[in-house]
């Protein structure tokens, strides 16, 4: 058995949904290796080999595997998968957009944002934003799995693979890459922030959602989000939707403001581990999947949690 | 240009799925069914641009039971040309409605697949992805923008942080995301008219595919139940029982 772990990365620093990853490889059991396909990965490909119990790390290098073009990384996946019975991809848009394309060429299913390793052939995976847990035992002789990071521990350091180099596939003739804008935030990444912040349609404007979430949000170093009905009455932006048309999060700490708790918020964030709900209305639902709720209007209650925290 | 468009018939989105007590799926009878949201955004970018004039026709196609027909008419209400339904009471896995898909496309030969990037049932997020290496045509993801011209899509994507634009060259698979558009309403003239559009109905077993499921389904639970915590009175108490929960 042997598998294969496509590592997260930004072509300079290795991120931790890597470790994760091999996490859930290794409940599959047999050889894990790490690939890391990109531009001048040196660096990433010796902080991937320094992750415990990794067999070797393999990097590819060429403009289009560091532009992340799908066809470019499916196609030198492909290439490497004889060698290998699984093959985990973090489930982050980039690993979401070419591991589908990997199932396809190989003529298997893909068991898509898995959560638990059952067996080598089981895995477990959220169906519905959530609202039920999947269990699907697969035929395949190779399994092609995304993995949803925040649902493994990240494994440990202390490891010394050996690096390997492997030949970059040509170029996709089709695709071709134009510019990318990565916001620099000093917030973290919604998907990835350790605290959310967000806001719901109470706050009844964007100029009161920027008054009121953001300084929080970065008091408490979060990511701001937002509930679809804040989204659709303009006062945030669409990409800041929480839900299960927007993006799914399970943060150490969520912290919701003004939002009463649609289902399909609740989709996007109950996995969370401590939810706080701060709304005026003591019935929201929002405070049926609280850890800690305070009934107070958010334009009194954010001020004092502001000076509570110091 | 020919637009093709698949879409899904899937558990309203307002409406909480509930699994089913034997642990076999999810208990979708009477349930409320309409047009999976990001297909509706695919819709809606096809035919605005049909409107623009980048495209000349746009086909509805959905692989599914008789009712998926209703999904289709919605489709049409919305500006689709025509629609076809592969029918079928299967429930398919991805890869076998990308190979469906491949077949409707063999016949209709598109330039331009437009289609939601994941279906709120399954969310999966894998039939656009494997269409487009099936077909051996490149693949534009979670687009929130798309320009066509000189044989080509322009498209924005949502990426981790950011946004990516790519060129594809045409015939191209674009999935959409959230940010492309926002769907219009189908006015009740429109939902008249859509009735008298032609919609043709083909018998999956006709189209000669692989639908082969590769997964068995062991069980389907509920969540982890979260259960109501602690009502505190001042936001210093919050701060201090945050503290103690190790997560400020």
């Amino acid at each position: 058995m042997a598998v294969l772990v496509i590592a997260d990365h930004d072509n300079a620093t290795l991120k931790d949904n890597t470790h994760k990853v091999v996490t859930a490889a290794q409940g599959i059991g047999g050889d894990v290796d790490i690939l890391v396909a990109g531009t001048n990965v040196a660096a990433v490909a010796a902080e991937a080999a320094k992750i415990a119990g990794v067999r070797k790390v393999l990097t590819a290098e060429s403009a289009e595997l560091g532009q992340g073009l799908a066809e470019a990384v499916a196609d030198l996946i492909v290439g490497l998968a004889p060698g290998y019975d699984a093959i985990l991809t973090p489930a982050t848009s980039q690993g979401k957009n070419f591991s589908p394309r990997v199932a396809a060429k190989l003529d298997v299913a893909q068991i898509s944002d898995v959560t638990e390793v059952v067996s080598a052939d089981t895995f477990t995976h959220p169906i519905y934003a959530g609202n039920a847990m999947e269990t699907v035992q697969s035929s395949d002789a190779k399994k092609v799995l995304t993995v949803r990071p925040t649902a493994f521990k990240a494994a440990a350091e202390g490891g010394s693979a050996k690096v390997e180099s492997v030949a970059a596939p040509a170029a996709p003739a089709k695709t071709k890459f134009v510019d990318q804008k990565i916001v620099k935030s000093a917030r973290p990444e919604l998907g990835a922030a350790k605290i959310v912040v967000s806001g719901g349609r109470a706050m009844g404007s964007a100029e009161e959602f920027q008054k009121v979430i953001e300084p929080l949000a970065d008091k408490l170093g979060a990511a701001v989000g937002a509930s679809r009905a804040a989204v659709d009455a303009g006062y945030a932006p669409n990409d800041y939707q929480v839900g299960q048309t927007g993006k799914v999060v399970a943060p150490e700490l969520y912290v919701a403001i003004g939002i009463s708790g649609a289902i399909q918020h609740l989709a996007g964030m109950k996995d969370s581990k401590v939810i706080v709900a701060i709304n005026k209305d003591p019935d929201a639902p929002i405070f049926q999947v609280a850890d800690f709720g305070l009934v107070a209007d958010y334009k009194a209650a954010v001020p004092e949690l502001m000076s509570a925290l110091g | 240009m020919k637009v093709l468009v698949p879409v899904k018939r899937v558990i309203d989105y307002n409406v909480k799925a509930r699994v089913k007590a034997d642990q076999t799926g999810v208990d979708l009878a009477n349930v409320k069914m309409s047009m999976n949201p990001f297909c509706e955004i695919a819709v809606e970018e096809a035919v605005r641009l049909k409107e623009k004039g980048a495209a000349t026709e746009v086909v509805a196609v959905s692989v599914g039971p008789t009712q998926a027909q209703e999904t289709l008419r919605t489709a049409l209400a919305m500006g689709a040309d025509r629609a076809i339904l592969v029918q079928t009471d299967q429930d398919l896995e991805p890869l076998a409605v990308a190979k469906v898909l491949k077949a409707v496309i063999a016949e209709e030969a598109p330039e331009l697949v437009l289609m939601g990037k994941q279906a709120i049932d399954g969310d999966n997020n894998a039939v656009g992805q494997m269409l487009s290496a099936l077909l051996d045509w490149p693949q534009a993801t979670f687009a929130s923008e798309v320009t066509i011209g000189g044989g080509k899509a322009t498209v924005t994507r949502e990426v981790d942080g950011g946004l990516q634009t790519i060129d594809v060259t045409l015939p191209a698979v674009v999935t959409a995301d959230l940010r492309l558009n926002e769907p219009r309403y189908a006015s009740l003239p429109n939902i008249m008219k859509a009735k008298k559009k032609p919609l043709d109905v083909k018998e999956l077993g006709s189209l000669g595919v692989d639908t082969a499921p590769r997964l068995k389904v062991v069980k389907v639970t509920e969540p982890a139940k979260r259960s109501a915590g602690i009502k505190v009175e001042t936001a210093g108490d919050l701060v201090s029982n945050l503290k103690t929960a190790g997560v400020l």
